[in-house]
C-alpha cells in the first residue's frame, strides 16, 4: 500500500532524516520525496510504499506520533487513496 | 507524484478547518426478530445487532488511523421499534433498554429507530410506542426517537401532531434533572427519509436492505475557510467554490463508506450531503453565512444566501458520490452551531426566520431551547407549520425543541457535548392555536402529491 507521510513545522536539523529512519525501521520504500522551506516553516511531503500487513501501517502511524509528539511537528499519515479520491475525477 | 498543493489542502481541511466524517451509521433491519414474545424479541434483536455491527467501532476506528480522516460518530439506525412493538405488545420502554445494552457493548455513540411512522395514521403499536417515548429516552442514555407525522403523499395527522407537543414536553419534564436532554434525542419529521445516517431521526427505512452502511460528511469550516480566499467573488463565484468544496468533502465520505463496507461484509448505501455543524469555532453554517457578507446570521438575507449554500453543496456533493440520499443540505441546529448561538443571544436570530430557513435548508427547527412554560398545544403548532413546509415543498423537515422546564427566556440551557448549549428563544405565545390544535384528524395531502 501507498501512503503518503505530510510534516509541517518549525525548520530544525535533522527533521528528514529522523523520519526517513523510522521509515527504514517500518520497512517503508521512499518513493517519492518533495520538501521545502517557507519563512522558517518546514514543509515536507513523502510517497512510500508498504508491504499490506496487518500492522505495518498502524507501527509506522504510532513511531511517527510519537516523534510529532517530542518534535512539535505536526506529523501526519495518511493512505494515497484519500488525494486520489478527493483531487481527480 | 501527487500534487503538493492537493495535499497541503486536505492537511489544512483536516488540521484547521475541522473535516471530519460526521458518522458512519449502520441500518440494521430488525424485521426478523419480532416475536409474539417481548423478551425473546428482545433477546433476537440484542443477538442480531452484536453479530452484525459487534465489529463497526473497531473497523471504523482502523479506517480513521490508516486514512488519517477523523471519524467521529459510529452509530446504528434500526427498523422502527413500533414495528415490533405492534407483533409483541408489552411495555416499549423494554425495547430501549435492549438497544441501549446493544449500544453499550457495541461501543456505539447512539442506537436510532426508537420510531414510529404515522403520517397517515396510527397502526398497531405506534401509540404506546409514542406515549413510551418519554420514559425511554429518560431511561437510556445513547438512544433517539422519531416520528413521521407527515409527508407529501398523506398529508399531516393531526391527532399525532397534538399528541406529539404532549410528548415532547413530557420528555422534558421527565428529565428535567439532566438538563432537559430528552427532547434533544427525539425529532418529529415530515417526509422522514429511510436512510438518514443522522440522529437523532435515524432509523432503518422498511424498503432498505438487511444491513447497510450509510456515511455523513460534515465540514462546514472547510467551506467558510474557502470563501474567504474569495472576498470580493460575486455570488456565481462564491457558488462555485462551495460546490468544488463540497464535492472534495463527499469524496471523502464515499471513500471512507466504500472501505467500511468491504471490510464489514456489508453493502453500501448512500452518502448524506450534509454541513453539520458542531459548537466548536471553525465548524459552524452561521459563520458561512456571515462569510458571504451577511453581518450576523438570522438578519435579513439570511434566507436567500442559506438557499444558495444549500443547492451548491448539493450540486457539488452529487458528483462525487455514487449514491446520495439522507437529508443532504445544511443543517441548521441553533444549540449545535457557535455562530447561531450568538446569533441567538444577542436576539438576532430568532424562531420566526428559522422557520423562514428551514423552508431552503436540509431540515428544520433543530436543537432550539423553548421556555419551561410553553403550552403543548403551542409546540404541536410549531410541528405543525414545520410540517406544512415540508408537505408542500416536498422537502424533510423536522422539529426537534427543548421546553427548559423552569427556565424562561434569557437563561441557558447546556447540554454538553455535540449538542452543545443554547439560549432559551422567545416563543409567540400572546395568542392560543388550541382550538385549531384540538381539531385532530389530517390535514389532506396537497396537490403536489398527484404527480403519476
Amino acid at each position: 500500500m501507498k501512503t503518503v507521510i505530510t510534516v509541517i513545522g518549525k525548520d530544525a536539523v535533522g527533521i528528514t532524516a529522523k523520519v526517513s529512519a523510522i521509515c527504514a525501521q517500518r520497512d517503508a520504500n521512499i518513493i517519492d520525496i518533495t520538501q521545502s522551506v517557507l519563512k522558517d516553516i518546514f514543509v515536507m511531503v513523502m510517497l512510500t510504499e508498504m508491504a499490506d500487513k496487518d500492522n505495518s501501517l498502524k507501527e509506522l502511524t504510532n513511531d511517527l506520533k510519537t516523534l510529532s509528539e517530542k518534535s512539535g511537528l505536526d506529523i501526519r499519515v495518511m493512505r494515497e487513496e484519500v488525494f486520489n479520491s478527493m483531487h481527480r475525477i | 507524484m501527487l500534487n503538493l498543493n492537493d495535499i497541503i489542502e486536505t492537511v489544512n481541511m483536516i488540521e484547521q478547518d475541522n473535516l471530519d466524517i460526521r458518522t458512519v451509521t449502520m441500518g440494521i433491519s430488525l424485521l426478523d426478530c419480532a416475536d409474539a414474545d417481548i423478551d425473546k424479541s428482545c433477546k433476537k434483536i440484542y443477538d442480531k445487532i452484536i453479530n452484525k455491527a459487534g465489529n463497526l467501532v473497531k473497523t471504523v476506528c482502523e479506517i480513521e488511523t490508516e486514512y488519517g480522516i477523523p471519524i467521529i460518530n459510529k452509530r446504528i439506525s434500526v427498523t422502527p421499534i413500533s414495528m415490533l412493538v405492534g407483533v409483541s405488545g408489552g411495555d416499549p420502554v423494554k425495547y430501549a433498554k435492549t438497544l441501549q445494552k446493544a449500544a453499550d457493548d457495541t461501543g456505539v455513540n447512539f442506537i436510532g429507530g426508537f420510531s414510529a411512522l404515522v403520517h397517515k395514521g396510527f397502526s398497531a403499536g405506534d401509540t404506546e410506542l409514542i406515549k413510551a417515548i418519554p420514559r425511554a429516552l429518560a431511561e437510556t442514555s445513547n438512544i433517539c426517537a422519531s416520528v413521521n407525522i407527515g409527508s407529501t403523499k398523506s398529508g399531516i395527522n393531526m391527532d399525532a401532531v397534538k399528541l406529539m407537543g404532549e410528548i415532547v414536553k413530557e420528555s422534558a419534564e421527565l428529565t428535567k434533572d439532566k438538563n432537559c436532554i430528552g427532547p434533544a434525542k427525539l425529532v418529529v419529521l415530515c417526509n422522514a427519509p429511510e436512510d438518514n445516517p443522522f440522529m437523532a431521526g435515524a432509523f432503518h427505512g422498511v424498503g432498505e436492505p438487511d444491513c447497510v452502511i450509510n456515511v455523513g460528511v460534515s465540514g462546514p469550516g472547510v467551506v467558510q475557510s474557502a470563501i474567504k480566499k474569495c472576498p470580493d467573488g460575486d455570488m456565481g463565484e462564491i457558488a462555485e467554490i462551495i460546490k468544488k468544496t463540497a464535492f472534495k468533502i463527499t469524496r471523502m465520505g464515499q471513500l471512507v463508506g466504500n472501505v467500511a463496507s468491504k471490510r464489514l461484509g456489508v453493502p453500501f448505501g448512500i452518502v448524506d450531503l450534509s454541513l453539520a455543524p458542531t459548537p466548536a469555532v471553525g465548524d459552524s453554517v452561521a459563520r458561512i453565512l456571515e462569510e458571504m457578507g451577511l453581518e450576523q446570521c438570522g438578519i435579513h438575507g439570511t434566507t436567500a444566501a442559506l438557499a444558495m449554500l444549500n443547492d451548491a453543496v448539493k450540486k457539488g456533493g452529487v458528483m462525487a458520490s455514487s449514491s446520495v440520499g439522507g437529508l443532504s443540505g445544511a443543517f441548521i441546529p441553533v444549540s449545535e452551531d457557535a455562530g447561531m448561538i450568538e446569533a441567538a443571544r444577542e436576539g438576532t436570530l430568532t424562531i420566526q426566520k428559522l422557520e423562514a430557513m428551514t423552508a431552503v435548508c436540509s431540515v428544520g427547527l433543530d436543537m432550539i431551547v423553548l421556555p419551561g412554560a410553553t403550552p403543548t398545544e403551542v409546540i404541536s403548532a410549531v410541528i405543525a407549520d414545520e410540517a406544512a413546509i415540508g408537505m408542500v415543498n416536498s422537502k424533510t423537515t423536522a422539529v426537534r425543541v427543548i421546553p427548559a422546564i423552569g427556565k424562561e427566556v434569557g437563561e441557558e440551557l447546556n447540554f454538553g457535548g455535540l449538542l452543545g448549549s443554547g439560549p432559551v428563544m422567545e416563543i409567540n405565545i400572546r395568542k392560543s392555536p388550541k382550538k385549531f390544535i384540538d381539531r385532530g384528524g389530517r390535514i389532506p395531502a396537497p396537490m403536489q402529491s398527484l404527480k403519476n
